[in-house]
């Protein structure tokens, strides 16, 4: 069963979220389309998205980056050098292209090793279910808010809807 | 003008802005004139200056917030002229150090010596564009872009040379974002 856009988008902002950004992946079309009311800001690529969600978190708000997987590995010398440098926390809501499903031949690479990239860079991560979405929330913003450094939900095709 | 020479002209225009300062010999050179609250030294991440400081000014669209960028990382997120220029903020000023070479490791040519990148900016959107290559002229510019709404870029004309001395910025990167937080919470 999916969860609710609305439920989903409510439980981040629950914990505190309160800056949205990143890039579009259809996975994640249905939070994007509730995102727009919280203020949502386009970026042109993920590395930016976490710039910019830095420099929101510098000036007093909990960041969100949303990207498919994709742009993880556009991503991985920001989350280095800034966020894990600076202790500058930024919650990745990462799409599973590729991950365990059929998909177009560009997504066989990143979806085979996205949870394993997660790990080699010491990102907690969880891959949001229906049953437990509660709890990934909480641990998610705890690692954001207790420990200050990034974690990330990983959303499979039709989880969030 | 060398770069240097072309910060200290500038930091002696601050009053209470956020800096966000690109990695490399920006950040040193700038550090070297002394630390202000309100700086914030981007040590690694080549390219994000620019993001940074325009998600601060929009969180903070009362505070002017100024980017001490460099060629090298304007054309490495070049996009991000175009998210600065689509998000007008008023309070943003991109001010760019060309020297046209990527100086810390080496001095190889950038882009820059044949794509003009005030031009650029003006293309996106920017309110304001300048290229100056004085200290006169540079700190005329400055006054007149802090009275005018932005988001303005002024790209300054720097020598090539690299100083001989390097000092890095000796602050523990959580103290750098710990000191640029707090001071703009009001701590």
């Amino acid at each position: 069963m999916s969860i609710p856009a609305e439920a989903f988008v409510g439980e981040l902002k629950r914990h505190g979220f309160d800056f949205f950004t990143g890039v579009p992946c259809s996975f994640l079309s249905a939070i994007l389309d509730r995102l727009e009311a919280e203020g949502y800001r386009p970026a042109v690529r993920e590395d930016v998205a976490i710039g910019l969600a830095a420099g929101a978190y510098l000036a007093g708000r909990q960041s969100v980056v949303l990207m498919q997987n994709s742009g993880l590995g556009v991503s991985l010398n920001a989350l280095a050098s800034l966020n894990v440098m600076y202790r500058i926390p930024v919650l990745l809501i990462i799409s599973l292209r590729g991950y365990q499903i059929e998909d177009a031949p560009e997504h066989w690479v990143m979806g085979e090793v996205t949870t394993r990239l997660l790990e080699t860079v010491k990102i907690p991560h969880r891959i949001v279910g229906d049953t437990t979405y509660l709890d990934d929330c909480a641990a998610v913003a705890t690692v954001c808010g207790v420990e200050r450094l990034p974690a990330a939900l990983l959303i499979r095709k039709g989880a969030v809807a | 003008m060398t770069r240097a020479e072309a910060i200290a002209a500038v930091r002696g225009c601050l009053t209470d802005e956020v800096v966000v300062h690109a990695n490399g010999a920006i950040c040193r050179e700038s550090f070297a004139l002394g630390d202000r609250p309100g700086n914030f030294y981007m040590i690694g991440s080549m390219g994000l200056a620019a993001s940074i400081g325009l998600g601060v000014a929009l969180v903070r669209p009362e505070k002017r917030v100024i980017i001490f960028d460099g060629d090298g990382n304007v054309l490495m997120a070049l996009g991000t002229l175009a998210m600065v220029a689509a998000e007008r903020p008023g309070n943003f000023l991109h001010l760019v150090f060309d020297n046209g070479t990527y100086g810390s490791t080496g001095g190889q040519p950038t882009h820059s010596r044949q794509v003009p990148l005030e031009e650029v900016a003006r293309g996106c959107g920017y309110r304001r564009t300048l290229r100056v290559r004085k200290r006169e002229a540079l700190v005329g510019a400055l006054q007149e872009f802090q009275r005018e709404p932005g988001p303005a870029f002024l790209l300054v004309e720097v020598s090539p040379e690299e100083p001989e001395e390097f000092p890095r910025v000796p602050l523990p990167p959580e103290v750098i974002a710990d000191h640029l937080r707090d001071w703009l919470a009001g701590g």
